[in-house]
Order: C-alpha cells, then structure tokens, then sequence
C-alpha cells in the first residue's frame, strides 16, 4: 500500500500519463458545460469583474465568464492539493543536459518546482527577481490575451480544431521562449 | 451546483499539471533547451486525446449532457496579434517559466513568486484591454 502510495501519488506521473488526463479535459468540458477551454480568458473576466475601467474590452457582464474563472479556482484548488498530498520528497528528475546548462548560468538548487535562486522569497525584491516575476508574469498577461488564448486555448484546444489561428500563435510562442532562453538568458543572469 | 462540474475539471486539470511538472521553470528551461521529451509528450498526447474526441464529437454530432448541440468555434486568425501577442507571451513563458494555468496552480502549491506573477499577469491584460484600439491587430 505504501509503494503504492509511493510511486503513484508521491511520484511525478510521466507525460504519458499526465498528458492524456489534461487532454481529457477538452471533452468532459465540451461534454459536461458545452464549454471550449482556456484558461486565460479567467484573467479578463477578473480584470471586468474587480477593476474599474472604460474599456470596451472589458466592458460586458462578466458572469458570462464566471464558469471560466470557477475552472480557474479548481485548478488553484489542483495546485493546493499537490501541496499538501502529493509533493515529491525528491528533486526535480530533469535532463542532465539542461543541469549543467543551467549551473553554468548559477542555479544549483533542483529541490521543488521553481529555482529558489530567482524564485525565492529572498530573491523576490531584486532586480533580478522583479525582471523575472514581475516582468515576466506582465508579458505574459500582456501577450496571451494579446495572441488570444494561451497554451490550453490555443495549444490544447485549438490544436485540437487543427485551428490555423492557433497554430500560428504556438508557432509564435515558442519563438519568444527560444529567443528569451537562447539570445537573452546569457546577457541577463 | 451548476458550476460544481468546472470547479472539477479544473482540479483534475491543476493535479495533472503539478505531478507532470508542467509548471516547473525547470522542465521548461528543458523544453526550450531541446533536452528532453517529457513537455513535447505531454502536449502531444494531449493534443491526440483532444483531437480524436473533438473528432468523434463532431462525426457523430454528439449532444452535451444537456442535450445541446455542442458548440466548436475556432479562434479567429489575426496575423499581427498571434505573432507578437506570442511572441510577448513566450518571453514570458521563458521567464517565469509558466503558462496561465501554471500561474493559478503555482499559486495554489503556495509559492509566493507565483502569486506575485499571476497578479502582474492581470495587470497585463488589463494593460492590453486598456490599449487595445492603439494595437495592430
């Protein structure tokens, strides 16, 4: 029972595994709510529910999107529950290849989900910190509702439609990683 | 109740994504380095479990359990917007090395860096809704 317990809950699931599940959720969501999904569009809806503006972007009823928002908290309450039932004792079982590319740019710690160098409470009011937490979430922000879906509206979904617009936008996301990680890592850490 | 079903399929989404790792800036640091198909997997047997049920929805005019017609809409395409709003969004993903749905699952998994991401995340959509018109689109 123990081993159990072990190697499926305590484990990091393989992509086999993980992938089909997140898949899944594209028809229990067509099935069950009639509903298309993406995750970003909660943003917008929070953003029309909580912030004053005259925009016309954000200038409906929100509770059109509070289903939206509703996933959204599922998968905070997903996240929690990792927390709390789920975490691997273990550090982050990554290529060794990106290990030691990653050393080179000064990150030693593998423990948890994110490197506590840049991540850490520690780190969070530094330069370095507000450029990748601040900054980056605001990019983020900006460029998914900008693209119009992120990577489960556009990737998942979208994909899934064998939908040109999306297509076009993955094919977009991956060439700003692949600068970000390529060109500008090496100026910036 | 009626919003009981999104608030599971949600969590059924966020576990998958914490115990893929998914939202781990190391694996996509792995994604982008070309160093490993664990992320490349994941989107890809989602995507054939997506594409095939979205198949067999639509080849059989499957009903919702509401017994509505289910309704499938693509995105529309706009050049300019899916490149640089992309683009943006993937120095983004590179940085903080998430996703939306990894912003709220983070958040949930308690990391403060990711709560800190998910708000100026807000801030920058209402920043894009806020200049939306001075946009080429």
């Amino acid at each position: 029972m123990n081993e159990i317990y072990q190697s499926v809950i305590l484990a990091p699931w393989p992509w086999y595994v993980a992938g089909p599940i997140m898949g899944l959720s594209i028809p229990l969501l067509l099935f069950f709510g009639n509903k298309m999904l993406g995750v970003s569009s909660s943003m917008q809806h929070i953003c029309a529910a909580l912030i004053p503006t005259k925009a016309e972007y954000f200038n409906y009823d929100w509770k059109t999107g509070a289903w939206n928002i509703v996933v959204a908290i599922g998968i905070v309450l997903g996240g929690l529950t990792g927390r709390l039932f789920m975490q691997n004792p273990n550090p982050i079982n990554i290529a060794s290849s990106t290990k030691s590319d990653l050393q080179s740019l000064g990150i030693t710690d593998f423990n948890g989900m994110l490197p506590v160098e840049i991540f850490g409470n520690n780190n969070i009011m530094s330069f370095q910190g507000f450029l990748f937490i601040v900054i980056g979430g605001f990019l983020v922000g900006f460029g998914v509702r900008y693209a119009g879906g992120c990577t489960s509206g556009h990737g998942f979904m979208g994909l899934s439609m064998a939908s040109k617009s999306s297509l076009l936008a993955i094919c977009a996301f991956f060439a700003g990683g692949l600068i970000m990680t390529n060109l500008i890592f090496p100026l910036i850490f | 109740m009626r919003f009981i079903k999104f608030l599971l399929i949600g969590f059924l989404f966020g576990v998958a994504l914490i115990k893929s790792e998914a939202m781990s800036w190391f694996r996509i640091q792995e994604m982008f380095r070309f160093q490993s198909i664990h992320m490349y997997g994941i989107f890809g047997s989602a995507v054939a479990v997506g594409g095939l049920t979205v198949f067999l929805i639509k080849k059989y005019k499957v009903k919702s359990f509401q017994n509505e017609e289910i309704i499938l809409t693509s995105k529309p395409l706009n050049k300019v917007g899916n490149v640089l709003g992309g683009l943006s969004f993937g120095f983004g993903w590179a940085l903080t090395g998430c996703c939306v749905a990894p912003l709220f699952v983070l958040t949930g998994f308690g990391s403060l860096a990711a709560a800190i991401m998910l708000l100026s995340a807000i801030g920058g959509v209402w920043f894009y809704g806020s200049i939306r018109e001075r946009l080429p689109h």
